[in-house]
């Protein structure tokens, strides 16, 4: 990478590192020289996608096959060939309801908590996000004098780390914190945040909201910059009223972008965990208890780890998470849900 | 109602400042309050002796009550001003306190005790960062080696990463082979497939492979990032192919064309892959959460979650390592921001 650079290459430390990189790269050079003299012409290419392949088969195509394995078996083993089959007693006692809107009445009544937790945070989260996330983006895109400073300003927690972005709330958030500190100067009186079932589900809405808008807004923001100006300039020549160009231009032309936003963000706050498990563990009680903390609790947290019932509550996201991604295939095609 | 419309559909303002204008400014200073307020509050407050951190309500800035040296006596005295009664005005220091009342000398002159009711009296504050809360993560804490498991595994898995993704870039974008177009589709598949859902499994494959408690168990499962390969797919298909086949000509074994030609060329594409890889290991939480169980193999952000489980009445060592943590991540904004919002706006990549 730098070894054919001159303007890298000048300091002695970048020769140094470019010398050591061409010797490195320079190994596979003779055992590959020799498979490409004893392979058939266009096996190479296996060769070169050999190794990430491998990794995708062990780390991810194999878990799935031993996922629905797992969701058959019960005990507290590791091993596969440790756990006794059960069938599909897991899925029963996880949907094993009285009254499905009510958790008390479920066998299980941490998962249907964290379902129904979930899915008011993903309704209240994704709603609130896409709204503000094409405020900023409409706001962004005018003639603004200090453009790019805001624009880094909202996408700056993206980079965050989960944890730092739980913390630098909860710090704000804390009974001795800054925000009470101001409520006291106002008159009002301390609260605390965390400690109260429905300020804390709220507090964790909105820090997800915080920690992901940008993503979305520069999303929107490449959607708006690829309309095409002629046509606002058409709009203009035609002196339509600036509501109507919204409506008939802009919002159907941004449609796409909003489609990508929409699904992208569902499928990730469905996945809600870092942030909230850090923020608030899940608490008080379950109020902010979400599925992927329930997968992660059952399997991994207690004493009592339940692999089964964890794999089995894992197949019954993943069937969420792909019939979203359906939507999200049939709605625009090619951009998939690209995380690392 | 119209000028609101013309708010939202504006792409260009002309001529004078109208008030969708301010409006549009006082959104963007508010909201930037709001995002880059808390990060400056906890970096401020990384900087507070413990006595600061309890102040409430809290000081803007790291302060501590100052201090004078008087004559006769040993340690330096505790600054006070003085609110109320024969001595208003006055800065007095303490020399003791019994109950409700003070003893203090003048630093002038440190003859004569006066004696002062404590509530006639506020304390004289001066700036004052607490760098040991900085300094002691080293010494307390084993910090150290919570920092050196990440920066490892950060930068090993990038290596990997960029390179076993250029290499199945490199063969689906310039060689034709029966199942090609197989692969790929497998890859992209496995975009749809979040590691949420394969924790359990994966937890078991790691420990059959002895890769628990290993920072090994972070990085291999990692590498194979379909986002990356698809990125420099997609870049490599735009470099031509003539310069591949001039090389073949010059009797260039594969291996040599992939690594003297596609990758240099590649290079844009390998930044924004390399950026991402970064951000990604360093911030990553659940997989490591359940693949490192002891705690010397933490990384930064489970040292973290530990301590702030431990450490709730150490505030300012959990935000000095907050702060810690947070600040290779926003250098690298500060210098690589056009890299990583193009990146982004252009893949739809995180």
């Amino acid at each position: 990478m730098t070894v054919s650079n001159p303007n890298i290459a000048t300091s002695g430390a970048a020769r140094v590192f470019g010398r050591l990189y061409g010797a490195v790269m320079n190994l596979p050079e003779r055992p590959m020289r020799w498979a490409q003299a004893a392979l058939p012409d266009g096996r190479l290419g296996w060769l070169f996608v050999g190794p990430n392949l491998l990794i995708f088969g062990i780390f991810t195509f194999l878990p799935i096959v031993i996922d629905f394995y797992y969701s058959g078996t019960g005990g507290t083993n590791l091993l596969p060939t440790d756990r006794p089959w059960v069938g599909p007693e897991n899925f029963a006692s996880l949907l094993d309801c009285k009254n499905y809107l009510d958790p008390n009445s479920c066998v299980r009544d941490q998962f249907w908590y964290a379902i129904w937790n979930t899915a008011e945070f993903v309704v209240l989260q994704v709603s609130l996000m896409l709204v503000f996330s094409l405020i900023t983006a409409l706001v962004l895109n005018r003639k603004i004098i200090g453009r790019g400073f805001f624009r880094a300003a909202f996408f700056y927690p993206v980079l965050l780390s989960p944890v730092v972005v739980a913390l630098i709330w909860k710090w704000v958030l804390q009974r001795d914190g800054v925000l009470n500190a101001a409520f006291i100067a106002g008159g009002l009186d301390p609260v605390d945040w965390l400690l109260n079932a429905r300020s804390a589900f709220g507090w964790t809405v909105f820090v997800s909201i915080w920690a992901h808008m940008g993503f979305y807004t520069l999303i929107l923001l490449a959607g708006l910059q690829a309309i095409p100006a002629d046509i606002y300039e058409a709009a203009a020549m035609d002196a339509a009223p600036p509501f109507r160009v919204f409506r008939r231009i802009t919002l159907p032309l941004l449609m796409p972008s909003v489609l990508v936003v929409l699904v992208l963000g569902l499928i990730r706050a469905v996945q809600i965990f870092d942030e909230v498990y850090v923020l608030t563990g899940g608490g008080p009680g379950s109020a902010t208890t979400y599925l992927v903390e329930f997968i992660y609790n059952t399997g991994f947290s207690s004493q009592v780890r339940q692999y089964g019932l964890a794999a089995a509550a894992s197949l019954l996201l993943a069937g969420v998470l792909l019939v979203l991604t359906l939507i999200q295939l049939r709605g625009m095609r090619g951009k998939g849900d690209t995380r690392g | 109602m119209g000028k609101l419309a013309r708010m939202l559909t504006a792409t260009r303002g002309r001529g004078r400042m109208d008030w969708t204008d301010w409006a549009s400014y006082l959104y963007l200073v508010l909201g930037t309050l709001l995002m880059l307020g808390p990060v400056v509050w906890l970096g401020l407050s990384s900087l507070k002796s413990p006595s600061g951190l309890i102040e409430f309500p809290p000081t803007l800035l790291p302060q501590e009550q100052a201090r004078a040296t008087v004559p006769n006596y040993p340690n330096p005295l505790p600054l006070y001003r003085i609110t109320k009664g024969d001595h208003a005005g006055q800065t007095l220091a303490e020399v003791r306190k019994i109950g409700l009342q003070a003893t203090m000398v003048d630093p002038a002159g440190p003859e004569t005790l006066i004696r002062v009711p404590v509530d006639d009296r506020a304390k004289v504050m001066r700036f004052h960062a607490a760098w040991d809360n900085y300094t002691d993560l080293m010494r307390k804490f084993d910090f150290g080696r919570y920092l050196w498991n990440s920066v490892f595994i950060t930068t090993v898995a990038t290596i990997i990463t960029l390179l076993m993704n250029s290499m199945a870039a490199f063969a689906l974008s310039k060689y034709r082979f029966a199942g090609r177009d197989a692969v790929f589709l497998l890859m992209l598949a496995t975009l749809m497939i979040p590691p949420t859902i394969i924790l359990v499994p994966n937890y078991l494959i790691a420990a059959v492979l002895g890769l628990t408690d290993n920072p090994w168990g972070v990085i291999w499962p990692a590498v194979a990032t379909p986002t990356g390969v698809f990125l420099l797919r997609q870049y490599m298909l735009t470099l031509p192919d003539d310069l591949i086949e001039a090389a073949r000509m010059d009797n260039a074994s594969e291996w040599r064309i992939y690594w003297k030609i596609v990758l240099p060329l590649s290079r844009p594409a390998l930044a924004v892959l390399a950026i991402f890889s970064v951000m990604w290991r360093w911030n990553e939480f659940l997989w490591p959460m359940v693949v490192l169980g002891r705690n010397e193999k933490f990384t930064l952000p489970l040292a973290l979650n530990s301590f702030q489980g431990e450490l709730t009445t150490q505030w300012n060592y959990l935000l000095a390592m907050t702060v810690v943590t947070l600040v290779p991540v926003t250098v690298i904004f500060a210098f690589l921001q056009r890299q990583i919002t193009q990146g982004i706006a252009s893949a739809g990549v995180k």
